[in-house]
This record gives structure tokens, sequence and C-alpha cells, in this order.
């Protein structure tokens, strides 16, 4: 069976390595501050005994106040996993850092959630839109979007 | 003398005979060598997610049919799972197994389609294709026995499946798994040590390991890499824990070993027929369930093992009966992640095998 | 054509007799012309029938059994449908090119059948350089071929085209390479003395050249395993992408002409022809073209297809030393005048030696899959 991380403990964890990162914490899953998000996520990959080397998913989620940027992680090694989360405040241009330096499966998943949320992602290789046109009105996942 | 060239892009699809769908390429290439590739998609796309928050929960088993619609019996079984899990759903134990009957024969029909369209890819004129559709047409015969669908089943519910099994379908599937071995034979004497085949497909589009799971690549293609990953041993969901099979993978990595590796996944699924045909217990197939699911507020991510890779239902739930937010992890769109680096420097002949190895499903890819 | 001075001649009974119509020349060069034109489009007919038929046996269908009796008349039917198709010409085509392209293409393959005897003399031209003139034109098509896939200014024509004109270039070598130990043995480069010669089919003097011409053949028509040029699972279908209508008709009949042209030449040189107990020559004709033509289909269906390196080296590292080694030998045993002395050893020490060679060389020289040609 795949365990899943107490978000508490890696929260103490992050918040020992990069103080004020974690915003707030809980059994299932730990948020992050998004400017400290590439750090969490390059110490939760390469900290020994975390290995979270696999990024099975990246969305969002709009909960109309901000937006909320789920990563869940595993490790092949150990079996466990996490989910960590980013949250956006800003709806007119929200951004984010891309993790895809760190996970390149984070590629295409990163642009799917600009095309349908609008968050951008920062130093994205390839920011474009993926499913719909270049010039499509809004960002149809959202909750506003009709 | 020296000539001067330059690169072209060549936009392969659309419309194109092996794109397996409406999916377009955009090769930057050099001659034959495919410099540069860009994937470009979105021509299927129909916005199930967001239709999905203005369903019931029940209501959205059928859009999960068009997701893949090679394989809609995974598709089910996932967004079941991934429901159940939300709501805290107990399924009865005949449920289970024909579940796990139902997900296992799709997995063989899906994967049956992933090698004849790869050998198709390969330039074998349809001959393997169509052998292979012959088998996947009794599995789909058997489907339609219990659900009336032959490609978009909505079969599976949260809490069970909708029908229990017709008298006829135990006698039809132990005559199919009688056949099925020796077809997988006549397969593998038809091509498996075809020299033209090697020689296309040994050593082409290398994906090593490291660069499968930094690309979150999931499934066959994941295995074929030599990464010992199955979600059914791993994470084993429904009760798999309960049958015993093999994960096999292979080492390199390349065309070759992704096309024998669905060979040998198809072998291990019919290992877990045979296993859960004999445990089939008597009972009722569904849990009694309102006729509105309303889940308490949270949210889940059930995950199996589809026959393309990890496919997954991330669902947040606001405690009303439709879902605040259905979001699908799919395989086909993650695993075309590596493409680019896997087809650098290669032909355009191997860049159509390469990419027929990796097997997607437009529908999955842009939902 | 003096007789009596080459010895050949004087080894069998019958020889070509020269048009003796009324009218004399013009009557019978109207009359072959009219046959060829009437043959070659009748056993494309067939031929696709079979293909279509054959194929679908083998993939576990039907095949067209719809139109007429069998499904005979699917041919006549896909004729017309193709006919009444709109002519698309591509905008930035260009035009005058992209519409010679397909009369280019399709004048060589009717023309090769002006030397290919039906009978004993029954043939348009009986040339004294028949083959050559065989070699030379099947070449033509090429031209054709590639201003289709230059005026289309398709990029996948222009792919397809390139392949085509490098598999030519590549493929025409060994296949003359095993005419010239067929021509060795018969002495003759008339094609009508070919067959005069064959008291025996020379397939069995010369395995090694049949297999040779055999592979070659299919590469220069396109055929699988090396359909590279029209591959629709890479190129959707390489040089005529941008064709409908009466032009894709023409190019599909190129296609299939010159499949029939080349199971006709292989039957002319390897099976003997016309000759045959029992059945009249004409009919022992056609049924050989068909099962050479069977052949072709029944890899068609068989194998997958080799990429462009490979179909490079397979010309150059495996055919031409081949058919090189082929002619070597074929060359002593003529020396040695063991064609018309030792024929049985002759059949044994060919198999043998084909046998040997192509076990070694696949072995230890050359394999499809070794290496790969970095451009």
């Amino acid at each position: 069976m795949t365990i899943p991380l107490s978000g508490k403990d890696v929260a103490s964890k992050i918040e020992e390595k990069f103080p004020g990162s974690v915003v707030e914490s809980s059994q299932d899953n730990l948020v992050v501050k998004g400017n400290f998000l590439l750090d969490a996520a390059r110490f939760l990959r390469d900290t020994e005994g975390l290995d979270l080397d696999f990024l099975n998913f990246v969305t969002a989620v709009d909960y109309y106040d901000h937006f909320e940027v789920v990563y869940w992680l595993s490790s092949l090694e150990h079996n466990h996993s996490l989910t960590i989360k980013a949250r956006c405040y800003d709806r007119e241009n929200p951004v984010l850092p891309s993790v895809v330096g760190l996970w390149q499966g984070a590629d295409l998943q990163e642009r799917e959630i600009f095309d349908l949320f609008g968050i951008k992602f920062e130093d994205h290789p390839n920011m474009k839109r993926i499913f719909l046109w270049e010039g499509f009105a809004g960002h149809p996942l959202r909750k506003d979007f009709i | 003398m020296a000539v001067r060239t330059e690169p072209f892009v060549l936009n392969m699809g659309p419309v194109h005979p092996s794109t397996h769908g409406v999916f377009r390429m955009r090769a930057t290439l050099d001659g034959e060598v495919v410099i540069d590739i860009e994937p470009v998609f979105g021509y299927l796309h129909r916005g199930i997610e967001k239709l999905a928050e203005q369903r019931t929960y029940t209501g959205i088993t059928p859009l999960t049919d068009r997701l893949d619609y090679i394989s809609s019996m995974s598709n089910n079984l996932a967004y079941c799972l991934a429901v159940e899990k939300l709501a805290g759903i107990k399924v009865p134990e005949r449920a289970e197994y024909i579940r796990v009957i139902m997900a296992e024969l799709q997995r063989i029909a899906a994967l049956l389609i992933a090698v004849g369209a790869f050998l198709n890819d390969c330039g074998a004129y349809f001959t393997p294709f169509l052998y292979m559709f012959r088998e996947r047409e009794r599995i789909v015969d058997l489907f339609e026995m219990v659900s009336g669908q032959r490609l978009t089943y909505n079969y599976m519910r949260a809490g069970g499946v909708s029908q229990d099994l017709p008298e006829e379908f135990m006698p039809a599937l132990r005559k199919f798994m009688d056949m099925m071995p020796r077809f997988m034979d006549e397969y593998d004497r038809l091509l498996m040590q075809n020299e033209i085949l090697i020689a296309r497909a040994k050593g082409v589009g290398i994906l090593t390991g490291e660069q499968a799971i930094n690309c979150s690549v999931s499934g066959p293609v994941l295995r074929a890499s030599g990464v010992n990953w199955d979600i059914r041993k791993a994470d084993p969901y429904s009760i798999y824990d309960r049958f015993d099979f093999d994960i096999p993978t292979q080492a390199t990595g390349d065309c070759y070993d992704r096309y024998r590796q669905r060979v040998e996944e198809m072998r291990q699924s019919l290992r877990i027929i045979r296993q859960a045909m004999e445990q089939l217990p008597s009972g009722p197939v569904r849990a009694e369930l309102p006729q509105l699911i309303r889940p308490p507020t949270g949210e889940a991510y059930a995950r199996i093992e589809a026959p393309k890779g990890e496919l997954g239902f991330y669902l947040v739930s606001d405690n009303s009966i439709a879902p605040y937010r259905c979001h699908i992890r799919p395989p086909s769109l993650i695993n075309l992640t590596a493409l680019r680096d896997m087809v650098r420097g290669w032909k355009v002949a191997d860049l159509i095998i390469i990419f027929g190895s990796i097997d997607i499903t437009v529908g999955e890819i842009d939902r | 054509m003096a007789t009596g001075e080459l010895s050949i001649y004087n080894l069998v009974k019958f020889q070509a007799i020269p048009p003796d119509w009324p009218g004399g020349f013009w009557w019978h060069w109207l009359f072959f012309t009219v046959v060829v034109i009437g043959f070659v489009l009748t056993m494309v007919m067939g031929v696709i029938y079979i293909e279509r038929r054959g194929m679908g046996r083998m993939q576990s269908r039907l095949g067209p059994n719809r139109t007429g009796p069998f499904g005979l008349l699917q041919p006549v039917a896909d004729a017309i449908k193709v006919l009444l198709k709109e002519n698309i010409v591509p905008v930035a085509a260009d035009k005058i090119v992209h519409w010679l392209a397909p009369v280019i293409a399709f004048a060589p393959a009717l023309m090769i059948f002006a030397v290919i005897p039906f009978e004993n003399g029954a043939l348009l031209a009986d040339l004294n350089i028949g083959i050559l003139y065989v070699v030379a034109i099947s070449s033509v098509s090429t031209v054709g071929i590639f201003m289709a896939g230059w005026g289309s200014s398709n990029k996948y024509s222009l792919l397809g085209a390139m392949r085509n004109v490098a598999a030519v270039v590549s493929y025409e070598i060994p296949l003359v390479l095993a005419i010239v130990g067929v021509v060795l043995i018969a002495g003759s480069l008339s094609l009508n003395q070919m067959v005069v010669a064959q008291d025996i089919p020379f397939i069995l003097l010369q395995p090694l050249g049949f297999l040779l011409f055999f592979t070659a053949g299919c590469a220069e028509i396109n055929r699988s395993p090396f359909d590279l040029m029209e591959a629709d699972s890479e190129i959707v279908a390489g040089f005529h992408t941008e064709y409908s209508g009466m032009k894709f008709a023409m190019f599909y009949l190129v296609e299939y002409a010159e499949a029939v042209a080349i199971s006709a030449i292989i039957t002319t040189l390897f099976l003997g022809g016309w000759r045959g107990p029992l059945l009249p020559p004409w009919l022992w004709f056609i049924v050989k073209v068909m099962l050479v033509f069977f052949a072709m289909v029944w890899t068609r269906t068989t194998l997958p297809r080799i990429r462009i390196d490979q179909l490079m080296a397979f010309a150059w590292k495996f055919l031409l030393p081949m058919s090189l080694l082929n002619l070597f030998i074929t060359a002593l045993q003529v020396l040695a005048d063991w064609p018309t002395q030792l024929i049985w050893a002759m059949i044994i020490v060919n198999f043998a030696v084909m046998a040997i060679i192509i076990l070694i060389w696949s072995r230890f020289f050359f394999r499809l899959g070794w290496g790969r040609i970095e451009v």
C-alpha cells in the first residue's frame, strides 16, 4: 500500500529548513507559500527519506477568492505519497513558479492549468494555451466562467 | 560541394493515418531527421471536467466512458473508486470481483489495440491489427452481454456495478479464456522475432528509467524502461491484493520493449481473470445507496492502473450532489511529456513508431 | 536476324517469328498496341481484385464481395468512383508539372510490355536488346513520381518522392546485375530468345538471381516491405497525397501496372515465360504473372516496413555483394559450359551456393538492425 505521509510531519521539516514557508498543514496535506514553492518542492524531492521523485499530477481548484494548485507527489522507492498545495489570491494575474525544472512531468499539466484556469507559471519553457486556441476569451474551468 | 540545406516544418495531423485520432505533431525536420517536435492538441476538447461540475455523481459515469474510449471500463472503475473513497461507500464482494474481471478484460482489449496499432505503424499493413481486432471483438461481445454496449459501456456505478452478470456470461468467458492463450502465442509467432520489426524497433526511442520517472510516465511505458511500478501491486485498489500475478518489466525502454511489455501484460491479465473466475462469490452486486450521493466535504484521489498508465480521479466535494471539482489524471497526456526527448535525432519513420509505442487516445488527452 | 551462328539457336526447335501479317509492320504494330493496352488494363483490374481479396483472406476478413459475383466488379466500381471524383489541384502546386506527372509515370509502365512475349514471337517489338530496353524504360517512371512529389508542393509528397528516387537509384544496380546472370546463360538480350532458351526455368539455374531480382523489383515498384514512398502510416500517401480524381487513378494504375510489369519480367526471365505443358502459352503466361503477383501480396500482408537508411544499407551492403557474387559464379559456370552440359549439377551447385552465401552474409556481414547511417 502507498502510505500517505502526514502533512504535519513534513511541514515541520520544511519549516525547519525554510522558516515561514508553510501556511497551514493537516494530516492529509500541507499548503506552502507561493514564493517558497520551488524551494519546498526541491527539498521534498531531494531529501533523503522523502525522495518524492514522482509527480503524479498537478491540478488547480478555484475557490472564488483564491486558486489552489494541488501537487500530488509520490516516491517510487519508499512507496509513500504527499499532497502539497499552493494558493494564489490574485484573480487578475495569478502567478506561481513552475516546477518543470524539478519534475518534467509537470510540463503539459501546467500548460493545461494555464489554459483552463489562467494561472501563469513562471519559468515554464513553453507557457502557451494547450487545448483552446490563442485568443480564447476567459478560462473555462474558473467558477465565474458562465 | 556543400549543399545549402534548411530545416522545414511538417505538420503531422490533425488528420493523419497514424496519429491515433485528431492529434497534431508539428515536427521540424532536417531531411528525414527529426530536429524538434511539438505536440499540438485540443481538437477533441469537450470540457469533461467542467461538465462534471454540473452533474450528479452518478451522472458523471457516462462522461468517463468518453475519456479513453477504448478502455471505458477502466475509466468507470477509476471514477467509481474515487467516489467511493470520497463518500466512504463499501462495495459488495461480488461486485469487486466482477469489476476486476471487467477491468482486466478491458486491459487485454485495449492492449490488443495498442499492440496492433503499433505494428500497423511499423508498416505491417493491417494484418496484425485486424488479427488483434478479431480477439478484441470477442471481449467486446462479452461486454455487450453485461452492459448492452460495445464501446461506451457505462457499466460500473459507485457502490458496485449496474447489473449482475447474465447467465450466458460465464460460459462465454470460459470459452474465451481457453482460446486466448493460443491466440497470444499466434501473435508472438507472427511478428515477435521478425527481422524487420527488430531492426525497426530495437534500440529506437530509448526512454531511460530516470527520465521516465522525471516525466511522470506511467503504465507499460514506465515498466518497459525497467521501473517496477504497477499500482495494482504498489497501491492495491479494489481486491487486487488477493491475486497472484507478476509485474513484467523490460530492460532498455526502446520501442521493442514497450511492445513486448504490452504482450506480457496481457498474459498476466489472463492469470488474474482466471483467479477471479474461480473465486467469484455470489451475492449482491450493488450497495444500497440513495439516488443522489452527497459525499461529505473533502477531497479524494483514487487511481488505478489503466491499460495506458496511472488513471486517477481527483474529486473535491462541497457536500452537494455534484463534485466541486473533478480532475482527471490522464495517462495519455502525461506520457506524451517524454515524446520530445525520445524522438529528437530519429527519422520520420521512427517518430511514427515511437509515438505509436507510447499508445495514446486523444479522447483522454483532450478530455 | 541471322540464325545458325549462335549455338543457342541450334539447340532449340523454335525461334521468334517475324511479323507476317497482311500489311506487314503496321498491322502488327496496331494489333499489339491494342493488345498491350487491353492486357495491362485487364491485368491491373485482375491484380487489384486478387490483392484485395487475397489480403482480405490473409487478414481474416472477407474483402470486397458486394459488387458482382464474388466482388469481381469491385475494380470497375473503384474505377468509376475515382473517375467521378473532383480533380483538386493545390493552389501552390506547379500546375504543369502536377498535370504532366501521372502521364510521365504511366507511359513507361505501358511501354515495358512492348517487349514482353505473350507467346513465341507474339510481342510488339522483338528488340534484340529487349532487357536493356526494359531496364532503361522502367527507370523513367521515377521521373514522373518525382515530378508528382515536387509539383504538388506538399511536404509529404516531397519526402515520398525523395525516398523513391533514392531507392530506385540504389536498387537499379542489383536489379541489373541479377539480370546479367540470366543474360549470360540465355546468351541473348531479347526477351523472346530468353524464353526460348529456357528448357528448364531459369529460377532453377539462378535461384539467387531470382531472389535478388524479386527483392530489388519489389523495392523499385514500392511494394512492401519497401513501400516507403507511399508509406501510409508515415507520410500519408507519399507522392500522390495531393492527387485526386483521374490523376490519382493514373497513379493507382501505374502502381499496379508496374507490379504486373515486374511480375511479367520475372515470369519471362526466371519462370519460363509462356512455356508450359497443356495450357495455351498466353494462359501460362498470365497464370505465372498472377502467381508472382500473389507472392508480392503475401509479403505485403506479412512484413513490416523498413526504414529509409535500412533500405539503402540493404541495397548496398547486402544485395549488391550478393548480386556480384552471383554474377561471378554464373560467369564461371557459363565459361565452363555448364548451362548446356551439366544442367543438373548446376542446379544443385547454385542452390547450395545460394544457401551458403546468404547464410554467411546475413550472419557475419550484414544485419538490418546493425548500425544506423547518421546524416
